[in-house]
């Protein structure tokens, strides 16, 4: 039910405004946090349009999850400026201590997403690391694995609710 | 209300905001609330947020101005500012061990300030502080005064060239798109990551430019395409929209003129093919972002079809100046073909990393050893990457070359977003040009097959390469790949892919063929061509190399030689950077 009003309301905006697929996928992943299967097939019954068409673009974009994220999103800036003071070593370090393995980006208890960004142009002060829209400049593996752990500290209350 | 003598600046860009600048503005106002200093010495204190000024390595950076006269403290942190508060602003004495060193005098005298010139001296939100520097003159002038095609031969005769990389001629395009007899006319504002510091630290001359441009191609409608990530300046460009909306320097009859024009947003995503300025169309009009093939130029068919003008916004900031203070002034600056002043950001191993502004033909030394400080610990510069990940490697032996559009052309690199990487004697360079290969073939949109399967390859063969297995055979098909990309892809992505590679090797044969026929990496980075070894004499068996190794790879007793067995070894350089002995070897 719930679901319904909020999909109807993204596909009326649609139709009065410029029916434009970047903005409704963007306003899905806005309410959901990421693009349920289910919506897509929705949204291509209405529209007529092939879930293809769809998936062509929520596969194109970086932004696009087909995944629900974390309640933390951190993401490693991998320009060439970080990339040569060591990001990689830093993304390594940070899916190492959230037990990431292979294609996974977040982590089982949704806590966690990690992200790799291209370059966010803050240069000088790589490497950078963005942990919820918060910029962390200079950073390194230790000074990352402080900023994890800080969080799940902050977060073990939920389990008492 | 007196006017205030006593100001104070606190750098608020990105990096202020990730070093603890608003902890730092909060804690003088604090401070100097608690401590009734405003009485004492009988004067009001105003406060400043400012953007980047460029030197973001010694942020947070706050200037304190009293009757005039500025101090500027670097590093500042929020338990510094009750001294300088008490010495400086009561007592009259700034705090000398704090203030900016030479370094932050030599990084800005010897740069040519322009489009940066504002930015970290006015605040970004205060469109009274843009017009105290004349804002919006220049777009009055235009507009009530000259006709769009007075406009278009100003930015001509100024030699205005493209920004974003293309370095075409700015009014030549205003000019092809004002021609276009279909309506209506669309203009864009690139914004890329190194406009960063432009929208975050003077986002109203941004939009000047926009809307000069608009009255002269005749467009009603401009867009700003930004990435969403950068969070500061979508919100500083949002303040600055609004701002000009109430004043109507936006909106219905501008300056009383039958003018109108507005401008919107357009959300960009963190794809780099996203910057390609057809690919950015496709995106704004909610499709995969893929060029078009050209011709038809965006100037005859673009946005919707319809003619239309895409600049950067470094482009755009420079407008106001020219059509304020005259093409003859803006062409005084520069060399013969590339004139005005270009942006650039300035980092990797060099000592004072930040975003500069240099006249054009300024020479790479002047840069990287006048404005830079030169390499961090005293190590030698091995390369400069100028011109973003699809730029040419720059080696020490041109140090002394000019640059400019002309001058990068010839040594094949571009002036590109205006990146500038600088390289040590522990960088490899083989490494080097494979990182960059492996952002653009994974930014490569698959669109053409030159861009797709080339970029792919290009990669696979330097991988092979770093990872010891290379052949001499393989540096001949990197090269006829490198060929057939740069001549036969849809767009610059794939047409400037190959050219780490291309530059690189020219410079750096050697280096390759230590890989191939050594099966060394001279500069020791590649793990598959290095070992760790412990030196026995200069061990003197303290334990620490043998805490820091993960893999227990390490062994040996307190005061005897350790030994280091390479079988299980993983190369990670723990053990190297751990030693204060210099016992372990790595060749
Ligand atoms: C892969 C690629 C990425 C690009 N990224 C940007 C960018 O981030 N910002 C930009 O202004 N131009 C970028 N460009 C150049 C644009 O296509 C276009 O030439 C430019 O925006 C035109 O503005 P100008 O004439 O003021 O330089 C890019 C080009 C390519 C091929």
């Amino acid at each position: 039910m719930e679901q319904d009003k909020i999909l109807l309301k993204i596909l009326r905006d649609h139709r009065e405004n410029n029916r434009n697929l970047i903005h409704l996928l963007e306003k899905i992943q806005d309410a959901y946090g990421y693009i349920p299967e289910d919506t897509v097939y929705w949204f291509s019954g209405k529209l007529d349009i092939p879930a293809s068409k769809f998936y062509g673009i929520i596969t194109f974009y970086p932004k696009f999850r087909l995944n629900p994220t974390g309640k933390n999103t951190i993401t490693v800036c991998c320009g060439a400026a970080c990339h040569i003071k060591g990001a990689d070593k830093i993304l390594e370090k940070i899916r190492e201590t959230l037990s990431l393995k292979d294609e996974e980006d977040t982590t089982s208890n949704l806590l966690f997403t990690v992200q790799q960004a291209t370059c966010i142009g803050a240069c000088s002060i790589a490497p950078v690391v963005i942990l919820n829209d918060q910029v962390h400049g200079n950073t390194d593996s230790d000074k990352v694995v402080k900023l994890l752990k800080g969080f799940e500290k902050e977060d073990e209350f939920i389990g008492y609710i | 209300m007196t006017d205030p003598t006593i100001e104070i600046k606190v750098c608020l860009g990105t990096s202020g905001k990730a070093s603890g600048g608003e902890d730092v503005l909060r804690a003088f106002k604090k401070f100097i609330q608690e401590s009734g200093i405003e009485a004492r010495v009988g004067s009001r204190c105003s406060y400043k947020t400012v953007g980047c000024r460029g030197f973001c390595s010694k942020d947070v950076l706050v200037d304190v101005i009293v009757n005039d006269q500025k101090t500027t403290y670097q590093s500042v942190k929020p338990i510094m500012v009750e001294k300088i508060v008490t010495d400086h602003i009561l007592n009259g004495n700034p705090v000398p061990q704090w203030t900016a060193t030479e370094d932050y005098d030599s990084f800005h005298d010897k740069q040519y300030k322009i489009v940066l010139g504002p930015c970290g001296e006015i605040s970004p939100d205060s469109l009274d502080d843009y017009l105290k520097i004349n804002g919006y003159k220049a777009a009055r002038k235009a507009v009530t005064k000259m006709l769009p095609d007075d406009v278009i031969s100003v930015v001509i005769n100024s030699g205005l060239r493209g920004r974003g990389g293309s370095g075409f001629l700015t009014g030549k395009k205003w000019e092809l798109c004002r021609k276009q007899p279909e309506n209506p006319h669309y203009i864009i504002c690139n914004v890329g990551e190194v406009n960063r510091a432009l929208a975050e630290g003077n986002p109203h001359a941004i939009i000047e430019g926009l809307l000069i441009g608009g009255y002269a191609i005749g467009a009603e409608k401009g867009y700003l395409y930004i990435r969403e990530r950068y969070h500061i300046s979508v919100e500083r460009l949002r303040t600055a929209i609004i701002q000009a909306k109430e004043k109507g320097f936006l909106g219905t009859n501008i300056f009383g003129s039958d003018f109108s024009f507005d401008i919107e947003f357009s959300f960009g995503t963190e794809a780099f093919i996203c910057g390609e300025e057809t690919a950015l169309m496709e995106s704004i009009e909610g499709k995969r972002a893929m060029p078009r093939p050209r011709p038809p130029f965006p100037a005859i068919k673009g946005l919707w079809g319809k003619p239309t003008v895409i600049n950067n916004a470094e482009t755009f900031s420079n407008i106001p100046m020219i059509v304020g203070k005259g093409a003859e002034w803006f062409s005084s600056i520069g060399t013969e073909k590339s004139k005005g002043t270009k942006v650039f950001t300035l980092t990797g191993k060099v000592k004072n990393n930040g975003l500069v502004e240099i006249p054009m033909g300024m020479s790479l030394r002047d840069i990287v050893y006048g404005i830079g400080g030169g390499i961090e610990g005293g190590k030698e510069l091995k390369a400069v990457q100028v011109g973003g990940p699809s730029g040419g490697l720059i080696p020490m032996s041109m140090i002394n070359m000019g640059l400019d559009y002309e001058s990068l052309s010839k040594v094949g690199s571009i002036v590109g977003s205006g990146g500038m990487v600088v390289f040590d004697e522990e960088d490899c360079i083989v490494s080097v040009a494979r990182f960059f290969l492996e952002f653009l073939q994974r930014e490569s949109c698959g669109k053409c097959t030159p861009c797709r399967v080339g970029t792919k390859r290009m990669l696979e063969l330097l991988t092979k390469i770093t990872e010891g297995k290379g052949e001499e055979t393989d540096l001949a098909r990197l090269d006829r790949l490198s060929a057939i990309m740069s001549v036969s892809s849809l767009c610059g992505l794939g047409r400037t892919a190959p050219n780490p590679f291309i530059t690189s090797f020219n410079h750096f044969k050697s280096e390759y063929l230590a890989h191939i026929r050594d099966r060394k990496c001279p500069a020791g980075v590649c793990k598959a061509l290095i070992t760790f070894s412990i030196i026995e004499e200069l061990c003197k068996g303290c334990g620490l190399c043998k805490r820091k190794c993960p893999t227990k790879a390490i062994t040996g007793e307190v005061k005897k030689p350790h030994i280091l067995d390479a079988d299980s070894c993983i190369k990670c350089g723990a053990c190297y950077k751990a030693c204060k002995f210099k016992a372990i070897k790595k060749v």
